[in-house]
């Protein structure tokens, strides 16, 4: 096998060859040629084979003409003054340090660049450029010949808010670090035996700076606890931060008094170890895939603008301000952005994204045509019958919206827990508040404070973030990425699971493929092969691939007719690729799952290709893996392969077949009525309903940066055989979660048995607490990697 | 002895100093992307038309 310089794929037997490099297409090659001629070929000594390969028509044309108006400019600039302007755009394809060096030396590639500089978690680059040499849509048009095509969507300012919360998180964590770090310097005498003889002025003087220093801590630090305990309180539920607000209070106060008084040093440094404790587990929690997007809305796959056609004059319009009646002209590879009548042109619309199904449907003149399919072929002409707003596809996202309110309320185990935590706690602390204030009132204060500081439920707070944060990176390692940490817990309380068939249990763009009729000798096989290389229809590209490798033919009188199949020349013999209809001339309809595409050459009917649809790999040990699931399939498709997949899933009442959009959301809220916990595993929009009213939505992508519906995890697709594993793996994980409870429990008792006699010292609070923090964390994080070793997960 | 006490104010005045650096750190967006930069540091910046862009290099955010 020859691999391609530029992308890394095999080049087949007959690769372009530039410069006595094999590539595999023209388009790596011509982004050799254009970093070869700036002399920046140290893209490809920095890491082998670094490019991205475009599969599809690549050319630029005027797909970002709407660049240049004024309006959808000064949208997506972040800054332009003086001649200068700034852009942040998001580039998915970004992967490796090539790509960054390649971005960041844009200026070599052309003059009107000033600066670039790349965000790799974010895969975002950030240009400033001179409008004067280069304008915005030259910039992109510039980024789109290198193959890094830019994602230019409404939805960025989403982003910036994640970054502001991960900043401040940051921030609170360093000042609660240098205070627990100082704090500890003050409080040093208390460990050691002879502590109690520090000279007065000393031990007061530290005491007060301890208490300056807690100050932020108490006051900055912890208001994300406060502030959802007293949310949560508002809504009648007892949440873990309830306990910890009300163990930093306690400490903070008991302390304060002791200091003020001149009774000793307090427990600010206990307070400010746990405070530093909590928000590294909180931040680690939260550290989640940033480049991902889960709540994508439609808005997010539509164009910024379309060409719009008014008194015989184009111009570019934003997606809002188009109205019913516009006529609005779609170009090839450009989405249709609201549903409409065909006025010109032959429609071969690719609904994929829409439906899963990954056959173009084809137009003619006078259809009406939805929106959110992908015209594949030369330009149409469209007469709009809806906005944007009403049509069909945005309307069945607004229905969704429905969704997201089902899945809250799920109660979580850490808060049924900190629920019977707290009432035992409270019980326990008045208890002894009670039983001392018969010998000494001061002690039973002191006794009451020291309960509710002790059982302060650090570890219990840690042991989640840090077992499931490490769960999650181990699924992001094997491709499987999940929104946030809840899912982990969701995944685990599940008992059934509903798949979508096109595109999630089948592959969506390759099938088997087999040749009936006469057997075709090796120049017709050329021919045909020839033939097919012409059109971008993906049976066509199939039948294309299967065919061997031969020479290619050019084909003259190539002609494509939509809907129907492809005709031409090769060599002096007519070539006819296409439907039974179009070769036949028969018109009956055959309820078959197989797609047959004739062929007949020089006007003889040589036989037919049958195209079925291939399973995933693995998808009977999926199917396996479910053992104690309820199994359901939802397709949209027709039921022509009932009987193989009864063979699959087992039984025949839980397959559902023509089932649309709605038919699926409903059917998952009808298992959910019944009290079912229920996984949809999907992938096109068609699905994102039922995705988004499960109790987990999980969505196949070949390519996770791209094209998913809203959901709660991706899985890249080539890992679908082991889907049941991350879910095995995730009820592990709860395991280690309860195992975590329990030591933290136990360290609790000890605690509390030293409080309950008013014993607990300064020395046994800074002892208990900060060692129960490092206990937890270790063993959570050891405990899931230990355990991603023994299920074979890359840890 | 209670020359400790003016002298932990002076430690506390140092740490302090390191901490306002931290939060400028996290706060000028030096914290926001932790896997380029120790990609970048690794890239020769011998050519000629690369030497204007050391320079140039900060972030402004």
């Amino acid at each position: 096998m020859t691999e391609c310089i530029h992308c890394g794929l095999d080049c087949g037997k007959n690769p372009v060859m530039f410069d006595d490099k094999p590539f595999c297409c023209e388009g790596c090659s011509m982004v050799y040629q254009i970093l070869h001629e700036k002399k920046m070929n140290r893209y490809y000594t920095m890491m082998p084979t670094p490019g991205i390969r475009l599969d599809q028509d690549n050319t630029a044309g005027t797909r970002y003409a709407f660049l240049d108006q004024t309006e959808v400019r000064s949208q997506l600039l972040e800054f332009s003054d003086g001649g200068i302007s700034r852009v942040n755009l998001f580039i998915p394809g970004i992967h490796c340090s090539s790509c960054i060096w390649l971005l960041e030396n844009l200026n070599t590639l052309h003059t009107g660049v000033i600066h670039s500089h790349v965000n790799f978690v974010r895969k975002e680059v950030t240009i400033t450029f001179r409008d004067s040499e280069i304008s915005l849509r030259q910039l992109v048009e510039l980024l789109h010949t290198i193959h890094y095509i830019p994602e230019l969507s409404h939805s960025t300012k989403k982003k910036d808010e994640h970054q502001h919360t991960n900043r401040k998180m940051l921030m609170k964590i360093g000042i609660a670090g240098f205070a627990f770090g100082n704090i500890m310097l003050l409080s040093f005498p208390d460990y050691l035996p002879g502590g109690e003889h520090v000279d007065q002025l000393m031990a007061g003087t530290f005491g007060i700076v301890s208490f300056i220093l807690a100050l932020p801590v108490v006051t900055y630090c912890s208001s994300d606890f406060f502030l959802s305990a007293y949310k949560s309180l508002r809504k009648k539920i007892i949440n873990i931060d309830l306990p910890i607000s009300l163990g930093i209070l306690a400490l903070f106060l008991e302390s304060s008094w002791e200091i003020f008084n001149g009774y000793g040093p307090g427990y600010m440094d206990s307070l400010a170890g746990l405070l530093f404790f909590m928000l590294i587990g909180r931040w680690y929690q939260g550290k989640t895939y940033e480049s991902l997007s889960f709540d994508r809305d439609y808005r997010s796959y539509f164009p910024i603008a379309v060409t719009r056609i008014k008194e015989g004059i184009e111009d570019f319009v934003q997606l809002k301000d188009i109205e019913k009646g516009d006529v609005i002209l779609v170009r090839n590879g450009e989405l249709i952005p609201s549903d409409a009548i065909l006025l010109e042109g032959e429609g071969s619309i690719d609904y994929s994204f829409v439906t899963g199904e990954s056959f173009p449907v084809s137009k003619k003149t006078g259809d009406f045509v939805f929106a959110g399919g992908r015209q594949t072929g030369a330009a149409l002409l469209l007469k709009v019958e809806k906005a944007v707003e009403q049509s069909y596809l945005t309307r069945l996202w607004n229905e969704e919206k429905v969704g997201e309110s089902e899945k809250a309320g799920m109660q979580s185990v850490v808060n049924k827990v900190s629920h019977y935590f707290t009432i035992i706690i409270l019980t326990l602390a008045t208890g002894a508040l009670i039983y001392w204030s018969f010998f000494d009132f001061g002690k039973a204060v002191y006794v009451f404070a020291s309960i509710l500081i002790v059982a302060c439920p650090c570890a219990l707070a840690l042991t989640i973030p840090f077992t499931f944060g490490n769960v999650m990176r181990v699924f992001g390692r094997n491709g499987f990425y999940i929104r946030n940490t809840e899912v982990i817990e969701a995944l685990t309380h599940t008992d059934t699971v509903v798949f979508d068939k096109t595109g999630t249990i089948t592959h969506a763009r390759s099938m088997n493929i087999s040749w009936e009729g006469n057997p075709l000798s090796e120049t017709e096989k050329q021919w045909t092969r020839s033939l097919a290389r012409n059109s971008t229809h993906p049976l066509s590209v199939m039948i294309g691939e299967w065919l061997p490798e031969s020479k290619v033919i050019i084909a003259d009188d190539f002609r494509e007719i939509a809907g129907l199949g492809i005709t031409g020349v090769v060599d002096g013999n007519t070539i006819m690729i296409g439907s039974r209809r179009f070769i036949t001339g028969n018109d009956e309809e055959v309820a078959s799952s197989l797609s047959t595409v004739y062929l007949s050459i020089n006007h003889t009917i040589k036989g037919f290709f049958t195209l079925e649809n291939r399973y995933r790999e693995g998808l009977t040990e999926v199917v396996k893996g479910f053992e104690h699931y309820n199994i359901h399939l939802i397709s949209g498709d027709n039921d022509a392969e009932r009987s193989n997949l009864r063979d699959i899933i087992g039984s025949d009442e839980s397959l559902h077949f023509n089932q649309g959009p709605a038919d699926k959301l409903s059917y998952i809220r009808n298992l959910k009525s019944q009290g079912k916990r229920v996984i949809m595993i999907g992938d096109g929009l068609n699905d994102a309903g039922a995705l988004l009213s499960a109790d987990v939505g999980i969505t196949i992508a070949d390519d996770v940066y791209h094209f998913s519906p809203a959901c709660d995890a991706i899985l890249q697709s080539s890992q679908f055989g082991r889907l049941h594993e991350f879910i095995k793996f995730s009820r592990s994980a709860m395991k280690i979660v309860y195992s975590g409870y329990t030591i933290s429990f136990l360290y609790n008792i000890v605690g509390l048995t030293f409080a309950v006699q008013g014993l607990l010292s300064p020395v046994v609070a800074a002892i208990i607490m900060p060692l129960s923090s490092i206990t937890i964390v270790s063993f959570s994080t050891f405990s899931v990697r230990i355990l991603a070793g023994l299920k074979k997960l890359r840890a | 002895m209670s020359v400790i006490v003016v002298l932990i104010g002076f430690s506390i005045l140092v740490a302090v100093g390191f901490l306002i650096a931290f939060l400028w750190a996290v706060r000028s967006g030096q914290y926001d992307d932790d896997v380029s930069p120790s990609v970048r540091i690794l890239f020769d910046n011998d050519e000629e038309e690369n030497a204007d862009k050391s320079v140039q290099n900060q972030p402004k955010v």
